[in-house]
């Protein structure tokens, strides 16, 4: 899932500092998940916002609402009215769900509320670790199932660098080695031996570094109603 | 081993000095936090006739510097044969290339590449890395640009191609320690001609890693140069035991350092006393890689202490080098 974190109060609130009536929306999915922009957030922070504006001007409403789902036009749709009826929506949901109700709306000011930070799970009670990068182009295969691009910090491809130690990363004593990892399952797994192989340079040309990610998917693309084709037309499908 | 260029072209001395079967030494010059080219031939004129070559660091611990080709250019010039180091943390696959290209041009001669230090350790923590190719593929796109004439895209390039003298570097104490000499195996692979070891402090653990090598049979394939550093006194060996991730620094080196001073009470003193130690623990390390198979010469990082270099070489019976620069470019 997308795993986020919300963004310190002040920021917040100097980003409204103009306005006079803001919604906090909610989003019901993966920011709920890892306790960051659900139901219960949304309610806390709208009354945190609310406490701090009575503490200063007092001149300013907040309501908040949260919608199941933010990154999806339907679900974005059922929230239309208090969206449009908000000088300032401060948006709970990751920086995708964020951008959705501009695009949808796009006469709506949306601030967002969250920093989004990776795609992860949740290691323990109040834990979330990143998992994968989005490369576009997935090496779990060869590296038995963990990720050197997104867990090993400098997605190095062909093995540990010298600053491994202790099964841990140079970079923090909080970070597990991504290659300690890949080492210790392929060598309980019994084919150590495949670490001798040479991976190739990736071509990171699958993710950002192509440009933004767009797919197409032919084969559900449905034209718009007027211009189906006419041999198509009436045969049902 | 293979060959290097053409006799119209100067070769690396670095090589050359392997080729004739002596024992190498190199040494090491970091570039200032500046522009001063006069940093650079202060440091050459420490470091020359004592060294075969010295690697010149490329923004090492993430801290900038001068980029280590226009430092190596100056150390070239200054008549010290440099090893460039290139990292993979700063650059993506298109500006290295086209960077030693311009280093080849400029008559630099000696490779060594590296992943590089993560940029959170250093001054610029909140920079982006790039880390588009590791240091194994790395060393593979110069070997295929030195013995293929291609880029790592495929495309032949525009005349000679850059015939560096290539080489890798590990760490022999780092985790997972069993894997290590596996990783050196690739790298020669990849087309590595030389390895520098991290510092070595711990020989018994060297002893290991070099004997894993021979029974993988690689020795024959790369000439390995320990690395050793020389100890300024107790409070570095205890920095690089307790601070520096994957240095392997055992007790009784902290102790031997911290004997060294004591009972000095003058603290200008101590501190002579101290170094003098490091100097002569170091000659004593010299010696005793020299005994271990495969072990083709020596790597000695004298961390802004260029001045001991001298007395260390001098003292291991290294000295007189086999053959200065000038020399390797009439050659």
């Amino acid at each position: 899932m997308i795993v986020a974190e919300q963004k310190p109060l002040d920021e917040i609130m100097q980003s409204v500092s103009e306005d006079k009536n803001v919604l906090v929306l909610g989003c019901g999915t993966c920011v709920t998940v890892c306790f960051a922009g659900g139901e219960k957030e949304a309610e806390i922070l709208a009354a945190s916002m609310r406490m701090r504006s009575e503490m200063s001007d007092g001149g300013c409403t907040v309501d908040h609402l949260t919608i199941q789902r933010q990154c999806e036009w339907e679900y974005l749709d059922s929230a239309a009215d208090a969206i449009k009826g908000a000088d300032k929506v401060v948006s709970l949901a990751c920086g995708i769900g964020a951008q959705a109700i501009i695009e949808r709306f796009p006469e709506a000011q949306m601030v967002p509320g969250l920093n989004t930070r990776f795609y992860g799970l949740p290691t323990k009670q109040g834990v979330w670790e990143e998992r994968c990068g989005g490369c576009g182009d997935c090496v779990l295969e060869y590296t038995d199932g963990i990720c050197p691009v997104s867990r090993c910090s400098k997605s190095l491809l062909n093995g540990p660098c010298g600053g491994s130690h202790d099964g841990l990363c140079e970079v923090s004593d909080e970070m597990e080695c991504a290659w300690h990892l890949i080492v210790e399952r392929m060598e309980k797994l019994g084919h150590l031996d495949r670490l001798e192989e040479m991976h190739e340079p990736k071509n990171w040309s699958a993710a950002r570094d192509g440009g933004p990610g767009k797919i197409v998917r032919e084969d559900l693309l449905r034209e718009p109603p007027g211009e189906v084709d006419e041999g198509e037309e009436g045969t049902g499908s | 081993m293979s060959e290097q260029s053409s006799a119209a072209t100067p070769q690396s001395n670095l090589a050359k000095v392997f080729a004739s079967g002596a024992f190498a030494v190199t040494g090491e010059l970091g570039p200032p936090k500046g522009a001063d080219p006069e940093v650079i031939r202060e440091k050459a004129k420490l470091l020359k006739g004592f060294v075969d070559a010295v690697n010149i660091t490329d923004n090492q611990t993430a801290v900038v510097r001068m980029s280590s080709i226009a430092a190596a250019a100056l150390s070239h010039q200054a008549g010290v044969e440099p090893i460039v180091q290139m990292t993979c943390r700063d650059r993506n696959r298109l500006a290295i290339e086209a960077d030693l290209l311009g280093a080849w041009a400029l008559g630099l001669r000696n490779l060594l590449c590296l992943s590089g230090d993560h940029q959170t350790f250093g001054n610029h923590k909140d920079s982006k890395n790039v880390w588009d190719i590791d240091s194994i593929q790395l060393v593979k796109m110069m070997e295929d640009m030195r013995s293929k004439g291609i880029f790592i895209n495929g495309e032949e390039l525009e005349g000679e191609p850059p015939d560096f003298f290539l080489g890798a570097v590990e760490n022999p104490f780092a985790d997972p320690l069993h894997y290590r000499p596996f990783r050196v195996a690739k790298k020669v692979r990849a087309g590595a001609k030389f390895l520098q070891t991290q510092c070595i402090y711990n020989m018994d653990k060297f002893k290991d890693f070099m004997s894993k090598l021979g029974d993988m049979g690689v020795l024959d394939d790369i000439h390995i140069m320990a690395g050793l550093s020389p100890l300024k006194g107790p409070g570095m060996a205890k920095y690089m035991r307790d601070m520096v991730p994957g240095m392997d620094v055992p007790d009784e080196v902290v102790e031997r350092m911290t004997g060294a001073g004591q009972g000095i009470e003058d603290k200008a003193e101590r501190s002579k006393a101290w170094r003098a130690e490091g100097i002569k623990y170091c000659i004593e390390q010299i010696q005793e890689v020299r005994e271990i198979p495969g072990v083709r010469g020596v790597h000695v990082m004298a961390i802004e202490w260029e001045e001991a270099v001298k007395p260390i070489v001098e003292g291991a019976g290294l000295l007189p080098r086999p053959q200065a620069i000038g020399s390797a470019a009439s050659a």
